[in-house]
């Protein structure tokens, strides 16, 4: 299995790596666009700020290229948030994949932020997050937050309800951490590699 | 629901798992990689490493075992112990740590606080604070415990969340090793005054214990380190107890 692991400055590239190694997939690390169009998994992972973060995709040519894949694509955590329209971080439009905004977390009425530790996924709907899910245990670490929308496919609520996966076609994408969610987590990648 | 997390503590000499009692008679319980490995079978939430290792050759184990831990382990950890500078965070971080926890060089030097979380983002900088209750005062102490700082906790706590800290790791010295519960009034005082998540840490002995810190002391994490390394308290087993006492917490759910 060709999988390719998106390469940028992201904080959380070796997790995935090393999750995926356990899972006995070999991952290729790459910011190479023809290695990713050649791709038969990408995955996108991201721990960082989002506008500083969407500069360099524009730069490298990977904002024009990523919303062109038609392989399984997989956008964790701030890869999930880049894949919306607009981020409320730093108020910048993002790729646009799936129509939504995201926004920041209120620290009001005691709400910590960030959102950081293990909440549970409720009306799990998707092909990749399916009903098998509901109830599971993810970590979550963000400040940020995808609203809920038409291509939500499962929840997780922190003062308010927030897209915890979200599914277009192709495209897939967690706010959690799989690769840090225990065994959910590595059978949540094992899945998406399956797919 | 956001889950209380518990959060097992593995204090490193030389490569290897110890726990110190009351910062005292070190000795050792296993090997560390095994040994978090089975606390994450169990149910942990994270774990923390903590570097004990006193001579700079020595550490340099330390780096390598973050990089074994990290290929091993499928839940989050953090690391601490000598960490003095941006870039010793940043060879953490690339041996695959998810968090670095830093303690007396931030009191030494609190920019790096502010450093940190601009170079690698809050969610990654914990800041550890070791307190004494002493006159109805609690006092920072840096170097292990060994060294009073003249720093009030509070004060403090919110100086290095004001500089991006992403976590409080607060030890109660008065209760550390004690095994009579944690300290849950400063504990909720702290998590009040705060808007990032406090660790409670020092003083588990019982499974109430973990029940009290995470109601009275508005806990959002509990570490602990000798009731679980001697088998005194099972993860699962607490884990189950706190559920049955309506408190949010990850049950392992396997399929």
């Amino acid at each position: 299995m060709n999988v390719v692991i998106i390469q940028y400055n992201a904080g959380n590239i070796r997790s995935v790596d090393f999750a995926l190694r356990r899972l006995g997939v070999k991952p290729v690390i790459s910011a190479d666009p023809g290695v990713i169009a050649s791709a038969e998994k990408v995955i996108f992972p991201g721990v960082g700020e989002a506008a500083g973060t969407m500069a360099h995709l524009r730069e490298t040519g990977l904002a024009r290229l990523i919303p062109s894949l038609k392989q399984d694509f997989l956008g964790i955590c701030l890869g999930m948030q880049l894949m919306c329209s607009f981020s409320e971080e730093g108020n910048v439009p993002c790729l646009n994949i799936i129509p939504q905004k995201v926004k920041r977390f209120e620290a009001a009425g005691g709400l910590k932020v960030p959102h950081m530790g293990w909440n549970r996924l409720e009306r799990t709907q998707g092909r990749l997050i399916d009903s098998s899910f509901e109830g599971e245990y993810m970590y979550f670490v963000h400040s940020y937050y995808v609203e809920t929308g038409d291509f939500t496919t499962a929840i997780a609520v922190y003062g308010t309800p927030f897209s915890a996966a979200a599914e277009r076609d192709n495209f897939f994408a967690t706010q959690f951490h799989p690769e840090k969610s225990g065994t959910a987590g590595s059978r949540l990648l094992k899945k998406f590699i399956a797919l | 629901m956001l889950a209380k997390r518990i959060i097992p503590c593995l204090d490193i000499r030389d490569g290897k798992t110890v726990k110190g009692i009351e910062f005292l008679n070190i000795r050792e319980v296993g090997e560390p990689v095994e040994l978090g490995a089975r606390y994450a079978r169990e149910g942990a939430d994270e774990l923390v490493y903590l570097d004990i290792t006193s001579s700079h050759e020595k550490r340099k184990l330390f780096a390598g075992l973050v990089r074994r831990i990290a290929e091993n382990l499928n839940i989050p950890f953090t690391v601490g112990g000598g960490i003095n500078d941006v870039s010793d965070a940043g060879r953490l971080l690339d041996a695959g740590a998810d968090k670095i926890s830093v303690n007396s060089a931030a009191i030494m030097q609190p920019e790096l606080v502010s450093r940190m979380s601009a170079g690698f983002g809050s969610q990654f900088v914990v800041v550890a604070i070791d307190a004494r209750e002493e006159n109805g005062r609690w006092q920072v102490y840096r170097n292990g415990g060994r060294i009073p700082t003249g720093l009030d906790l509070f004060v403090w706590a919110y100086e290095v969340q004001e500089r991006g800290a992403g976590e409080i790791l607060f030890t109660s010295m008065n209760h550390d090793g004690v095994k009579h519960g944690y300290a849950c009034d400063a504990l909720a005082r702290l998590s009040d005054r705060l808007n990032i998540p406090v660790i409670a840490s020092g003083g588990a002995g019982a499974m109430e214990h973990f029940r009290e810190v995470f109601t009275t002391g508005k806990a959002d994490a509990a570490l602990a380190a000798s009731i679980f390394h001697y088998g005194e308290i099972g993860i699962s087993q607490l884990k189950t107890y706190l559920a049955g006492e309506n408190i949010p917490v990850r049950l392992n759910n396997d399929k």
